[in-house]
């Protein structure tokens, strides 16, 4: 773990429990929290016990639902599941982000082509 | 979107609300999840081939914290700042049960000053700011010349001046009036038992329409009721119908007996109309009856006039139409001569709000005891400041040890001022539960002649204004010891700070700028209160004319039925001579007499003789005030008379006499002996036999005008009643008194037999219920300033126990300590003083206009108030004094 990791912006991690479980269906915390890790290739700096808060404030928002249930192996987990509202939450704010992205990607790359002249 | 959105803000904001009561039941749930979050990391992390303590020490270091992971949850799910709130409460009662003794003072204190505003606010609130209890209230205006001399004569309109007003005014919805000229217990309800006394007034028919009064049952006087002829009809106050009739569901259509005559009761009218407590304070009306103005075309003044503005009208448009109207109306249409009468030296109508004319007059009074109850709170307020920097520097340590453990300074301030918010609504429901009681208690007291006073109540707004001052209170007392507390240098406040480091004399120093405000404040009220105390003492030593003391009085009933004028006399003159004799004859009577208007109650004026030979500018003089009394009624008042008294000898068959005051005497005669003189009235002549002493007839505060005496012998009075002096207790009489009259008349009612004194009592009410308040919350501010310096002496007292028990040690002698304590409390005492005074010099001015015969600058009081104040601040200051020089050096240097 050498290498700093990303801080994660305001807000962001709940787009990402969305998206994870959007993408995955029915999934616990553990499952949520490791699915995040692997995809962002350890590149985000990650607390697993922050996903809780986040599920708690999607979950109180309705975007998300919760059940307890048992896991393949037998174990006894809570878990999430995206509801339609999640879903088209979800639509907006990937929506968003995108957008943004873009934006910042042609604001640094003008800087770069600045830089060079 | 935006709906969306706050739609799921919404839910979010009700599900952190059920969290927030489900704490337990979502922390277990919790805890399992975490649990099983871990189980997986662990077996996952053993699949990977790490030893078990390996698996669970890595999934622990990836989980991050399960505390923390916790800690975020709770804020997450929950209201953090209602449990940070909910624990500086906790933290709050934990302390404030502790210092036990503290908590009950400042409760206390506060207590006593918020509920002392309380009250004011809601008797300012009442009489002052809310509107008067009737529809559209901005609309009532008084229509009235302005004040002179001449009493309620001049004040009030003729039946026929009234009907011309009305159909002149273009600015009115209606005009109605009521009969200025009616006392209490007018009337003898009978055929219910023995003859009750009862108050009835007339009103102008459509009084109660003009008003917007509906009744609770039954209907309003119709047109036809006023008109002469009519089937006698009544409508019943509602305490007059709980009380006398039980609350008699079918009361309406009954016929009642009114001074022997049937009467139909046609309706009830609402608890929430009062006529007293509006127009005439502190009397109770019974029961209301259609004025027949055609009646009263021949009586002269006797209406008041009450207009509601239509709407788009402003008072400014209808003054001016009152100024062209006024001038052409006629006392009597009649009597051409009589047009225009309703002007002389210039004087016309004038128009007042109703509101106005109710409260007006008390404006300045509340407003200074609005303030004063301010200025009481203020020291309550600085009192406690004081307390509880004594208690920061007690407490410093603790607030260092939670600052060291990361407390950041708002946290702490936060924490202060929860525990300063605590006192002052602990402060404000024990100011509520006394307030209520006080109000209680006062709107019960009928004897205090205050507008609206009945009606006094804690209201909405009186709650809002209590939860104010409780905030303010708590801000004001508790941000400057809190922001001082905490801004303590952390370093400073962990070292053991003994005493007489420069915190404890900062502390010091702040504390003595306080209890200087403190003695300045009660300075100030002290000074106030002493010269509104005088001037009441001034007002109750007024030469009133006649000797309140020792006499009383009851309203007499008789047959006043003759064919003729001259019978009546003749019958009334042989009814009197023998209610008088028979009366002189009780025990303990020494002297009886008759009178149609008492003194500071009712009057009325008739006529303007002139001394016979001189001739003065038509409207030069005023009307003096009329009196009908029967021989004997001088004496039985206590009136001084020089001359002679009426005698029974005096009827129509002998020449008309007359008394005079002595002011009209100087004024037809300057420098000569009026008796013997002879007055003009018209055709007859009026001989002066005696000149008596002015009385106070209108206020007792006013100066008195031109009053005039007949013999009820010889001119009809309006009403009897009988004034007895005795050498007993008043009262004493009362029983005996009905009994001697019962015997003569078995109609005669059981009316209130009065003690003069209390008339008097009742019309300088206000103003003793003023200074009475005054001086209760002067009191106050001493005995808090008292505390004050007691307080800070006391402590740093206290805080160099050591210092002085190593100088007693050096060989201070006791005296000598004694006396640098005392010049301590006297340097704080005199700067407080020094300052007080000047205030007050400022504040003096300002309060003059409620000042009676004495100066704003009046030297005596303020000395005797400089003085007590000084001497208190040394007994407070004595105390500690007395202690630090009985302080045993052995003893204080083994303390530490």
């Amino acid at each position: 773990m050498g290498e700093s990791k990303l801080d994660l912006l305001q807000g962001t991690l709940d787009l990402m429990v969305l998206q994870t479980l959007a993408a995955m269906g029915s999934q616990h915390g553990y499952g949520i929290a490791r699915r995040i890790e692997q995809v962002s290739g350890d590149e985000v700096l990650l607390n697993q016990g922050t996903i809780y808060a986040s599920l708690v404030r999607l979950q109180q928002r309705g975007w998300i639902s919760a059940e307890w249930g048992t896991s393949d192996n037998n174990r006894k987990a809570k878990f999430y599941e995206i509801t339609k509202e999640g879903r088209k939450q979800l639509a907006e704010d990937a929506a968003h982000w995108q957008r943004l992205a873009g934006v910042m990607g042609r604001v640094l790359a003008m800087q770069e082509e600045g830089g060079k002249q | 979107m935006t709906v969306k959105f706050q739609t799921s803000n919404f839910r979010r904001a009700l599900h952190r609300l059920r969290s927030f009561f489900r704490k337990a039941p979502l922390d277990r749930d919790l805890q399992a999840e975490m649990a099983s979050h871990l189980e997986f990391a662990i077996e996952e992390n053993l699949r990977r081939g790490l030893s078990p303590e390996e698996a669970r020490r890595q999934a622990l270091v990836r989980f991050g914290g399960v505390d923390q992971a916790r800690q975020q949850h709770r804020e997450t799910r929950g209201l953090p700042f209602l449990d940070i709130l909910l624990q500086d409460l906790r933290y709050t009662l934990r302390t404030l049960r502790r210092d036990r003794v503290f908590t009950i003072i400042a409760v206390l204190i506060l207590g006593l000053g918020i509920g002392a505003n309380v009250v004011v606010f809601s008797v300012v609130n009442t009489i002052l700011l809310r509107p008067l209890p009737f529809r559209d209230s901005h609309q009532l205006m008084w229509i009235a010349p302005p004040p002179q001399k001449c009493g309620m004569s001049c004040a009030t309109y003729s039946a026929d001046a009234y009907d011309e007003f009305r159909a002149q005014s273009r600015s009115y919805q209606d005009i109605t009036g009521y009969m200025a000229f009616s006392g209490a217990d007018n009337l003898r309800l009978t055929g219910r038992g023995e003859p009750e006394p009862a108050t009835g007034i007339e009103v102008i028919g459509n009084f109660f329409q003009v008003l917007g009064v509906q009744p609770v049952k039954g209907r309003l006087f119709t047109a036809d009721e006023a008109r002469q002829g009519a089937h006698p009809v009544t409508l019943l106050a509602n305490a007059y119908w709980r009380r006398e009739f039980a609350g008699d569901p079918a009361i309406v259509g009954k016929e009642i007996d009114l001074n022997g005559k049937p009467v139909t009761v046609v309706g009830v009218l609402p608890p929430s109309f009062d006529f007293g407590a509006v127009f005439s304070p502190a009397s109770r009306i019974d029961l209301f009856t259609p004025l027949i103005l055609d009646d009263e075309r021949t009586w002269g003044n006797i209406v008041t006039l009450i207009g509601r503005l239509k709407p788009d009208v402003s008072m400014g448009q209808a003054q001016a139409e009152a100024l062209m109207v006024g001038p052409h109306l006629c006392w009597s249409v009649k009597i051409a001569a009589s047009c225009g009468s309703y002007v002389s030296k210039g004087i016309t109508m004038q128009l007042r709000t109703l509101k106005d004319y109710v409260s007006g007059r008390l404006r300045s009074s509340l407003m200074v005891l609005w303030c004063a109850v301010g200025m009481i709170l203020l020291i309550a307020c600085v009192n406690l400041s004081n307390l509880l920097l004594a208690r920061a520097a007690s407490r410093s340590k603790e607030f260092g040890m939670r600052t060291a453990l990361g407390a950041s300074r708002g946290r702490l301030v936060r924490q202060l001022l929860t525990e300063s918010l605590v006192l002052s609504s602990s402060g404000a429901i024990l100011g509520l539960a006394l307030a209520y009681a006080v109000i209680a208690w006062l709107a019960h007291q009928g004897s205090i002649a205050l507008p609206l006073l009945n009606t006094v109540t804690v209201d909405g707004r009186a709650l809002c204004w209590t939860l104010l001052i409780a905030v303010s209170a708590a801000v004001l007392f508790g941000l400057a010891p809190g922001l001082k507390m905490s801004s303590g240098n952390l370093q400073e406040v962990l070292k053991d700070s003994g005493p007489g480091t420069s915190e404890g004399k900062k502390h010091e120093r702040m504390r003595g700028a306080l209890v200087i405000s403190e003695v300045a404040l009660a300075c100030v009220l002290l000074i106030g209160a002493g010269l509104l105390l005088r001037s009441f003492l001034k007002v109750l030593d007024i030469d009133l004319g006649f000797q309140p003391d020792r006499a009383a009085s009851i309203k007499v009933e008789y047959d006043d039925s003759a064919p003729t004028g001259d019978a009546s006399a003749v019958k009334r003159g042989v009814i009197f001579q023998q209610i008088l004799s028979r009366v002189s004859g009780v025990p303990g009577v020494d002297g009886a007499g008759l009178v149609d208007f008492l003194p500071l109650g009712q009057n009325r004026a008739w006529g303007t003789p002139t001394p016979k030979g001189k001739t003065y500018p038509p409207g030069s003089l005023p009307g003096p005030l009329v009196y009908v009394i029967s021989p004997g009624y001088v004496q039985a008042m206590g009136m001084r008379l020089h001359g002679r008294d009426f005698a029974w000898s005096d009827n129509l068959k002998s020449e008309h006499v007359v008394l005079i005051n002595s002011s009209a005497a100087r004024l037809f005669w300057p420098g000569e002996d009026a008796v013997g003189k002879v007055l003009a009235n018209g055709d007859s002549d009026l001989h002066v036999v005696g000149v008596v002493d002015d009385i106070h007839a209108d206020s007792v505060e006013g100066q008195p005008g031109w009053q005039i005496y007949y013999p009820m012998t010889q001119e009809g009075p309006a009403g009897a009643n009988l004034v007895v002096r005795t050498s007993l207790p008043p009262t004493t009489l009362a029983g005996s008194v009905l009994h001697a009259l019962r015997e003569l008349n078995p109609n005669q009612p059981a009316a209130e037999f009065r003690p003069i004194r209390t008339i008097v009592d009742h019309a300088v009410s206000p103003r003793k219920f003023f200074v009475l308040l005054v001086t209760i919350f002067a009191e106050f501010g001493l005995i808090l300033a008292t505390l004050g310096i007691y307080g800070v002496i006391s402590y740093s007292v206290t805080q160099q126990t050591q210092e002085i028990g190593i100088r007693m040690a050096l060989g201070a002698t006791q005296a000598r300590v004694l006396r640098a304590v005392m010049g301590k409390t006297m340097r704080l005492a005199v700067i407080g003083i020094f300052l007080g005074t000047v205030a007050s010099v400022v504040v003096a001015r300002w309060i003059a206009s409620l000042l009676f015969g004495t100066e704003p600058t009046d030297p005596a009081t303020f000395g005797a108030m400089i003085l007590i104040m000084a001497a208190v601040a040394l007994i407070a200051g004595y105390i500690p004094a007395r202690r630090a020089a009985r302080i045993n050096p052995m003893i204080a240097l083994r303390g530490n």
